[in-house]
């Protein structure tokens, strides 16, 4: 029996963190590759510490839900999650290449296999495009167009900026947009001053994070300009300094996400018969194209 | 019938013997080596001998003596004579599965290892009923032996279903879960504070299953595992000890003078009030908090992440050092500042009525508290927080 658990961060004050992550869950069940999909969370139920007890099958696939390799997927899960003999070594990930490490959940006494984060898989490049397709509601979007890719940047972990680099080089190398920039809140070059890094009239901006909240709703917004206060709210496209502004949002909200969940089970050695294939498809439904 | 599975006074149902039922039963004996009996409530079945097409089979006992040399068409007549014992094995076998807390959970709320068939098949016909937190978990059974599952807030027991929102998909189960009646987010599932209105009318063994850990994540498989005698109980002291970044700083508010301040966590977050588990975690495995833990079914292992986070607050709340302060205040006064803590740790603040002067929480008689004794920065009485503020 095969099963999946989505693990994700989760908040005690937003009840749209978990959104995604639900929905993605739905979204792999309704492609019937596994016999079950469990959703864990860090600040909500059932958390880390409790999720595989709760988990039948004795094929079990962890993919941690977090856009970088870090504190959480290094630390925190496999901690919470009881991974036995853990050792971030296990992965051999020069902080982009964590595949999956296989090893004996102390809670449930089974193997597991614990995947890298969904954020540095490259199958995670093609979700930032459909994001980008999605808020301009253009399957063709590129041409005479600019993308930023928004994260974090290194305050916290230098992981953080080097999967935004990653993304937004493989976007570049397909020469699809006009222009690629991969821009920070914390650091240089800073969302602040998205209009000075870009020449098109248009850009997209899409934010690598997993839910939408505080800093994608609030803090972006705000720093781009796209309004004085969050609560006033944006249209999309925004005018800023004679640039239109797409702003997309979380790009963990797009549906196309669970196609990168099912990957990292895929390269761990799940068997998705036509999985990916299917969901492909009907998260491109979703798009309208 | 409430909360237990009492023996009822009315008769065992009429079941049909399905032919899932029996042809699972084949399916068992023919796994089985001829001599090693599959065992019923009251009877066993085996299979005698299997030469070539014209299998045999033995039913002990049928009467006072075993029936041997049983075609399959007459062990399909003796077992449907005998169908609830049948359907009960092919109902926990089958239809619920292996997996240990899923099939504790749904024997538990018929009191399948306690009772016999028939009481319980009597009982099923009416309903059995059993609570887990604040849900009414209503167990029946059909005319072939099939479990159906009710699942619904326990305030709404006598509503008619017609009078509730329908729903048969348990992950539909999340949304009813995310806000309480006001619509206020619930970031503890197990808090008291489940919304009414809905059913799950008319739910499979494993769909019961799943609502429930949809709307109490984890509780059936802890309840499991207390009940096999190894619920993993990780206390205070290691779970703080465990936490690291911004939780890192909690593991310092134990400083070796004793446990009152859990204590006072646990009775602030973990009352029945506050969360419908039973808490199970204490100071440290030597040493139990003075608190109750509480009357819940299901346990609570160890403090959650919410109890994490308050403690950091806390952690940091409580490394300041007390001092006095001079506050002049009327009897009453005094009085009303304790009524309205009280209402805000009570939850009543949004309770009392517009006009209700009388209460000291009432929002005119604070504001006019406020009006009063605070001065323009908001201070009561004029007092700094802190004395080198002091003008």
């Amino acid at each position: 029996m095969q099963s999946l658990v989505i693990v994700a961060h989760g908040s005690h004050l937003n009840p749209d963190s978990s959104a995604p992550t639900y929905a993605h869950a739905d979204t792999i069940r309704a492609a019937g590759a596994f016999d079950e999909v469990r959703t864990g969370f860090w600040k909500e139920e059932p958390h880390f510490r409790e999720v595989l007890r709760t988990v039948e099958g004795d094929d079990v696939y962890v993919v941690p839900l977090f856009v970088s390799e870090g504190y959480f997927t290094e630390q925190v899960i496999p901690r919470e999650l009881r991974l036995d003999d853990w050792d971030v070594t296990a992965w051999d990930s020069d902080g982009l290449s964590a595949d999956q490490a296989t090893l004996v959940a102390e809670d449930i006494g089974r193997e597991v296999h614990y995947c890298g984060p969904v954020g540095t898989h490259e199958a995670m490049t093609d979700v930032i495009v459909r994001r980008a397709e999605s808020v301009t509601g253009d399957p063709d979007v590129g041409e005479g167009v600019g993308l930023a890719v928004v994260g974090h940047g290194t305050e916290r972990n230098e992981n953080s900026a080097k999967a935004i680099e990653y993304h937004a080089d493989r976007i570049r190398d397909r020469d699809r947009f006009d222009e690629v920039r991969a821009l920070y809140m914390d650091e240089d070059p800073e969302v602040d001053d998205l209009p000075d890094f870009f020449e098109s009239d248009d850009v997209v901006l899409v934010p690598l994070f997993i839910a939408d909240g505080y800093h994608t709703q609030e803090d972006i917004p705000e720093d781009v300009g796209l309004c004085a206060d969050y609560t006033d709210g944006y249209d999309v496209p925004t005018v800023v300094d004679d640039t239109r502004v797409w702003y997309a949002g979380a790009v963990g909200t797009e549906p196309l996400m669970a196609d990168v969940v099912l990957e990292r089970a895929a390269d761990a050695g799940a068997d998705l018969g036509s999985a990916l294939e299917d969901v492909r498809q009907t998260t491109r439904v979703a798009t309208g194209d | 019938m409430d909360d237990t599975a009492t023996p009822s006074s009315t008769s065992v149902p009429a079941i049909d013997l399905p032919s899932e039922a029996f042809d699972a039963v084949l399916d068992e004996l023919a796994t089985r080596d001829p001599g090693e009996p599959l065992r019923f409530e009251g009877f066993t079945v085996e299979t005698e001998t299997s030469n070539g097409d014209a299998t045999t089979y033995r039913l002990d006992p049928a009467g006072d003596e075993p029936q041997t040399g049983l075609s399959e068409a007459a062990l399909h007549e003796a077992l449907d004579a005998r169908a609830p014992a049948v359907t009960d094995w092919y109902a926990f076998e089958r239809a619920v599965g292996e997996f240990g807390p899923r099939r504790a959970f749904l024997r538990w709320i018929e009191d399948a290892d306690g009772e016999t068939v028939a009481t319980r098949y009597a009982a099923l016909a009416e309903g059995i009923t059993r609570a887990w937190g604040e849900l009414r978990i209503t167990a029946t059974v059909t005319d072939r032996g099939a479990r159906r599952y009710d699942v619904r807030h326990v305030d709404d027991a006598g509503t008619p279903v017609g009078d509730l929102d329908r729903y048969d998909d348990p992950l539909d189960a999340r949304d009813l879960v995310t806000t309480d009646a006001a619509g206020r987010y619930r970031p503890l599932k197990t808090a008291p504070t489940l919304a009414a209105g809905w059913v799950f009318a008319d739910l499979g063994p494993h769909d019961a299953y799943e609502t429930v850990e949809t709307i109490y994540p984890a509780t059936v498989a802890n309840w499991h595992r207390e009940r096999e005698g190894d619920l993993d109980v990780s206390h205070w002291r290691e779970t703080m000890a465990r936490q690291s970044g911004i939780y890192g700083v909690v593991k310092t508010w134990d400083r070796g003078e004793g446990y009152e301040h859990v204590n006072w966590v646990a009775e602030s977050c973990c009352a029945d009030s506050q969360c419908l588990k039973r808490r199970e975690w204490e100071y440290d495995e030597e040493t139990d908090l003075d608190v109750d833990g509480g009357d819940g079914v299901f346990p609570c292992r160890e403090p959650c992440s919410l109890v994490v986070s308050a403690a950091r607050k806390w952690t940091r709340l409580e490394s300041e050092q007390p001092r006095s302060y001079t506050f002049e205040l009327t009897p009453s006064e005094k009085e009303q500042l304790e009524t309205i803590v009280d209402a805000v740790a009570d939850g009543r603040a949004d309770e009392i009525r517009e006009a209700d002067v009388k209460d000291g929480a009432n929002r005119f008689r604070a504001r006019f508290l406020r009006a009063k004794r605070f001065d323009d920065n908001g201070t009561l009485c004029g007092v700094a927080t802190d004395p080198d503020d002091a003008e």
